[in-house]
């Protein structure tokens, strides 16, 4: 295992790799087919830059996630799009770094409001698979100079490049937030409250249901807007919801966002992402296979766990959503599971060419991760 | 500026080409006609003119696929045109390219509330986008100033963005998938009603690509509920620096406008001697916009003016109705053709850390003396989003030439000052020469590399974004 703790050692050691590099941020995302090579660990780390009044800030993308947090909090600001800690739910050790999280495009609860982190991410610099020194996009909120690369490599699991710094869109903590909460409802009847709410002026950011469990609806920004805001859906389209508040309110969406339901019990865990309407049928659709539901943007990013044996109802799953539209990815699995069953969605033939072409592009020679998105 | 020299085999082979067009098309929907090509001969960079060899309006992705195959069989550039409001030459043709409008794509094809998405074709408008929901209430949020004309398929070409991006961010951010023909006439979908790729975003490097990598004929857009009411407040300072200090201390306190834009001395006396809106006669203003129920909007514009007192405004005007809020934006909704009644003017867009605003508006202001030419400043503030507006006089040779010199000079120092080029209108034809100055070799090579998988011929809109020099041997 090699620790890198430069952009050009980096882009040395990449120039002169002779096989595959498995590359590594904090190693807590093991996701996707297992990659044999050596192990390339990007300790690339620090605050570079922040400007609290710019809500702009540059950071090594080996800089742990929890660090980023803590200088945020310092100024009252946060990242706007609060990335899942997959140690959660995988059973990983370490510290999730930004690099892997916009690498993995994490995004939380937040992200059906204010966006992805692909989304929150203003520039990057990574090395592509040849060893050169790329960087693409800058530190400005609109910019649309040239080809927008920052999107590419955000969710391209260091398969395109391995990322060195990214400059990020940070956001202004809220005075405060609460969360109304029922008990009880089906997913087709828990999904219509969300999309009831989400379809109201009072700008929700975050809007889930636990199936067989409770069905939540966020709200943050000023003390009495938060207090409006929530009472005007509770005698609305949320009546019946009660409102819980501060830290509890916290609490509940830290475990939504790191699929805290679901993941004590074992299994193999799905993320699937459908428009929130199709959410209710593809789970009646799957039947008893499925253990254990979580329903999360709005009901269209569903977390599923299914017993870890054959193909994980790969088959059954995948089918369903390709008839509606989305996406499957196979988040929790055994390696010898991943390495057996497709972890991302296969894509439609002229799709998967050009991800093929892209990737020869960056990677010549393949070396970057190689077959982990199946690609 | 340069364009490349047509290749004298495509034009000599105008009739076969139009032949094999009209064979493929209805018969209005081909344009070969010189007096008929006029209308294609430019876009919003109206400084810069050619007809091209024909015009084509496809009515379905069909036809476009129907089109780009017979462009490829004869190796004839294409180059897309959405409603041709480009302030960056984007739509800008060359003698031997085909046109292909989109204008008669403009049907809304799917409307669904519950998901909160609307599917168009992308020759629509974009408020028009807006217009097909706001009834029930919703709408989608990109908001560029040409809003009324231009299409959807320029906003995803350019990424387009506008005065309410602060909250809602710009188009890529808004945009769900596309249905896109490829340089060979292919047609493939990406993306849907769903959030986010299943493998590599090749959504967010299509949004943005200056129509290099495909024609998008379909898109599914994300719409919002609208918010309960929305009401702005006009402030004016001594001076830029001023104002440019209380927009960053505004955007610290996590109150979260939906817009803050600014206006100095010379765009104030433009719009007042044009539209009277009522400025106050000072040497900057900002307008910032809230959004909410009454309550919410009186609470958020209180801490504002809280913020703004800080900085010794000479002024502080709420809005306390629609009439009000009418009259403060009318001013800044007027500036650029305030700014076109005082004299001819070239719209820059680049885009600065917020942090650098008064250093370059001062900078801006040294660079106005040094040319002798006058600039107004209108912008997006709370993005750093510049829109320095140069004014010239065409008719005086070697005016244009004196402008071109002074905007790229504007545009240097926003790449200095660890900005960009282009915020929200492209690079076209107009920033193409600059890219080196934002960009290392090897930056452009791989973005090239990008196009040369989606378009190995180079016949999507080839003399585009990249330095002629540096995408010759590609495009040869």
């Amino acid at each position: 295992m090699k620790r890198i703790e430069s952009e050009a050692e980096l882009a040395e050691v990449v120039a002169g790799a002779n096989g595959a590099l498995r590359v590594k941020g904090g190693g807590t995302r093991d996701v996707g087919a297992p990659v044999v090579g050596e192990v390339l660990e990007v300790g690339i780390s620090g605050v570079t830059l922040y400007e609290p009044g710019s809500l702009t800030m540059v950071v090594g993308a080996g800089t742990p996630v929890a660090e980023i947090d803590a200088v945020l909090a310092a100024e009252g600001q946060r990242l706007a799009f609060e990335p899942m800690d997959h140690r959660v739910l995988l059973g990983t050790t370490g510290a999730p770094t930004i690099g892997g999280a916009v690498a993995a495009n994490v995004s939380g609860p937040r992200r059906i409001q204010a966006g992805a982190a692909r989304d929150f991410t203003l520039g990057a610099r990574f090395v592509d698979g040849q060893g050169r020194i790329v960087k693409n996009g800058g530190r400005v909120m609109k910019n649309v100079t040239g080809y927008d690369l920052v999107k590419l490599m955000a969710g391209s699991w260091g398969t395109l490049g391995v990322l060195t710094e990214v400059s990020l869109k940070v956001q202004a903590r809220p005075e405060t937030e609460a969360t109304l909460v029922a008990e009880g409802l089906d997913p087709r009847a828990g999904v219509a409250k969300l999309s009831a709410a989400l379809g109201s002026p009072f700008d929700v950011t975050g809007a889930a249901h636990e199936v067989g469990g409770r069905t939540l609806v966020r709200i943050e920004g000023l003390t009495d807007q938060v207090a409006y805001r929530t009472g005007a859906l509770m005698d609305g389209v949320l009546a019946g919801f009660e409102r819980i508040e501060g830290d509890a309110s916290a609490d509940v969406w830290a475990g939504i966002r790191d699929v805290a339901p679901l993941a004590a019990a074992e299994g193999a865990v799905w993320k699937v992402s459908v428009t929130p309407g199709d959410g209710p049928a593809l789970l009646e659709a799957l039947g008893d296979r499925v253990q254990g539901a979580l329903m999360d943007w709005g009901g269209g990013l569903i977390w599923l766990r299914v017993p870890e044996r054959g193909n994980c109802a790969a088959g059954v799953l995948r089918e369903a959503v390709a008839k509606v539209g989305g996406h499957a990815t196979l988040v929790r699995a055994s390696a010898e599971t991943r390495a057996q069953v497709p972890v991302f969605q296969p894509q439609p033939a002229p799709i998967a060419a050009l991800s093929r072409q892209l990737k020869a592009k960056f990677d010549p020679r393949g070396i970057l991760n190689p077959g982990l998105m199946g690609v | 500026m340069q364009m490349p020299q047509p290749r004298e085999e495509l034009l000599a082979a105008k009739d076969r080409i139009v032949a094999r067009l009209e064979e493929v098309l209805p018969d209005d929907a081909v344009i070969s006609d010189e007096i008929e090509l006029k209308a294609y001969e430019c876009d919003a960079l109206s400084a810069y003119r050619c007809p091209p060899l024909c015009a084509v309006l496809p009515a379905s992705t069909e036809e476009v696929a129907a089109v780009m195959k017979v462009c490829h069989e004869a190796g004839v550039p294409v180059v897309p045109r959405g409603a041709g409001t480009s302030l960056a030459g984007g739509a800008l043709p060359t003698a031997d390219s085909v046109i292909l409008g989109v204008a008669r794509l403009n049907e809304v094809l799917e409307t669904d509330y519950d998901n909160r998405f609307i599917r168009v074709q992308s020759g629509r408008t974009n408020l028009s986008v807006t217009g097909a929901v706001e009834a029930d209430g919703f709408f989608y949020a990109p908001d560029p100033s040409s809003q009324l004309a231009c299409a959807i398929a320029g906003n995803i070409a350019m990424n387009s963005g506008g005065a309410h991006c602060l909250k809602y961010g710009v188009t890529t951010n808004n945009l769900l998938g596309v249905t896109m023909v490829m340089a060979d006439g292919e047609v493939v979908e990406i993306g849907g009603p769903y959030l986010d790729a299943g493998g590599l975003d090749l959504l967010g490097l299509v949004c943005g690509s200056e129509g290099q990598l495909g024609i998008v004929t379909e898109a599914t857009l994300r719409i919002l509920a609208k918010p309960e009411g929305a009401r702005p407040v006009l402030i004016g300072f001594s001076s830029n620096v001023v104002a440019g200090a209380c927009v960053s201390d505004i955007i610290k306190t996590g109150i979260v406008p939906v817009a803050i834009e600014f206006m100095d001395r010379p765009c104030i006396e433009a719009t007042e001697a044009f539209v009277h809106a009522g400025y106050p006669d000072c040497e900057a203003l900002l307008i910032i916009e809230v959004e909410g129920s009454d309550a919410e909007i009186e609470d958020q514009l209180s801490r504002i003016v809280a913020i703004a007192e800080r900085h010794d405004p000479v002024e502080i005007r709420e809005s306390a109705s629609a009439e009000e809020s009418a009259k403060i934006w009318l001013g800044r909704k007027s500036a650029f053709g305030a700014m076109g009644q005082i004299n001819d003017y070239m719209c820059l867009d680049g885009t600065i850390p917020v942090s650098e605003l008064p250093h370059v508006l001062e900078r801006i202001g040294e660079l106005s003396e040094h040319y002798g030419l006058r600039v107004g400043n209108v912008f997006h503030a709370g993005d750093g989003n510049m829109h320095p507006l140069i004014l010239y006089n065409a008719n005086e040779p070697g005016q244009l030439e004196k402008c071109e010199a002074m905007g790229a000079d504007i545009l240097r120092l926003c790449v200095e000052v660890g900005g960009c080029l282009t915020g929200e209108h492209g690079v076209g034809v107009e920033k193409r020469e600059l890219m080196e100055t934002q960009y290392a070799p090897a930056d452009l090579d791989i973005q090239m590399a990008v196009k040369d998988v989606f378009d190995p011929g180079w016949l999507l809109n080839p003399a585009k974004v990249f330095p002629l020099e540096v995408s010759a041997s590609r495009r040869a």
